[in-house]
């Protein structure tokens, strides 16, 4: 989008923090038999308030595990920690963008954690694919606006 | 019932934590990563890594139980085929992914920080989920001599 800072990278925090996804991916599978996927949850939360078909029934840890999203930032102010974050402020772009996230994570059975952290260490041949397309088409995208187009949208 | 919903939201918080703590709830740090030709940052496939990695493993040693603590099996998928629906999801997700650089997880995530951006972008992710939940069902997704 109109933004092209740089950003820090950060390896060893990545790997911290991509370990503590994996082990939540853990804790549901040992303690709900169920993947972790945030599409899914969201549905499932979805399915509490509209009629959505197909949503989950085990809506309570599902539920519990959204608060417990949200509470993560909260947690990380609280204890003293500061979060540095930039959304991109085309607020037309992001609508679009939320909707193609939506649209595909539903259509797909997947996003990021469901076919990317959980699929790929199941070894899912449909969630190695979703990963390879969803990745292309990311890459692309981005190549396309900062490189092609240059912001002009 | 209180011990389900004390995990549940105990796992969504360690994972909540996670993305903030690897940086992957900063759209900035997504888009970078999917900037192989411009500012490239790394860090996500060390969140990808990571996360993966400690995944497979710990699946293996939870499946070694017969059942999972508060549930009677393990749901896990057993469709192995790559179907219109799943490549054309995939296709749909990757470009929001690219224009926003939120994916579900990071956009509840970041939704208490309260950014213009992020109170676009979740409401209508929410819309898409649920229009695309009724498309799926539709007949032109359904592939050719396959059962739902």
């Amino acid at each position: 989008m109109e933004m092209e800072l740089r950003t820090a990278f950060t390896p060893w925090a990545s790997l911290f923090g991509g370990s503590l996804i994996g082990l939540s991916a853990v804790m549901v599978m040992g303690l709900f038999g169920r993947i972790a996927g945030i599409s899914g949850i969201t549905q499932g939360f979805l399915g509490t308030v509209l009629p959505t078909p197909g949503a989950p029934r085990d809506r309570d840890w599902r539920l519990a595990f959204l608060l417990g999203l949200l509470a993560a930032p909260l947690a990380i102010m609280l204890g003293g920690g500061t979060i540095s974050q930039s959304v991109p402020a085309n607020l037309p772009g992001m609508v679009i963008a939320g909707l193609l996230v939506g649209l595909g994570t539903s259509l797909g059975s997947g996003c990021t954690s469901g076919h990317g952290v959980c699929g790929l260490a199941r070894l899912s041949r449909r969630s190695f694919a979703a990963v390879l397309t969803f990745m292309s088409a990311g890459f692309v995208t981005v190549f396309v606006l900062r490189h092609v187009l240059r912001g002009a949208w | 019932m209180v011990m389900r919903i004390a995990f549940g939201f105990l796992s969504g918080l360690v994972f909540g934590l996670g993305l903030v703590l690897s940086g992957m709830s900063d759209p900035a740090k997504v888009l970078n990563f999917l900037d192989l030709a411009g500012t490239w940052d790394p860090s996500l496939a060390f969140v990808m890594g990571g996360a993966t990695l400690t995944a497979f493993i710990g699946f293996r040693l939870v499946w070694r139980r017969t059942t999972p603590a508060f549930d009677c099996t393990f749901d896990v998928p057993t469709n192995t085929r790559i179907d219109r629906p799943l490549i054309l999801g995939a296709v749909l997700f990757g470009t929001g992914w690219g224009i926003g650089g939120f994916c579900p997880g990071p956009a509840w995530t970041a939704l208490p920080l309260l950014a213009p951006g992020t109170l676009a972008f979740l409401p209508a992710m929410l819309i898409g989920l649920w229009i695309g939940n009724h498309g799926k069902h539709l007949q032109i997704f359904a592939p050719k001599g396959a059962t739902q």
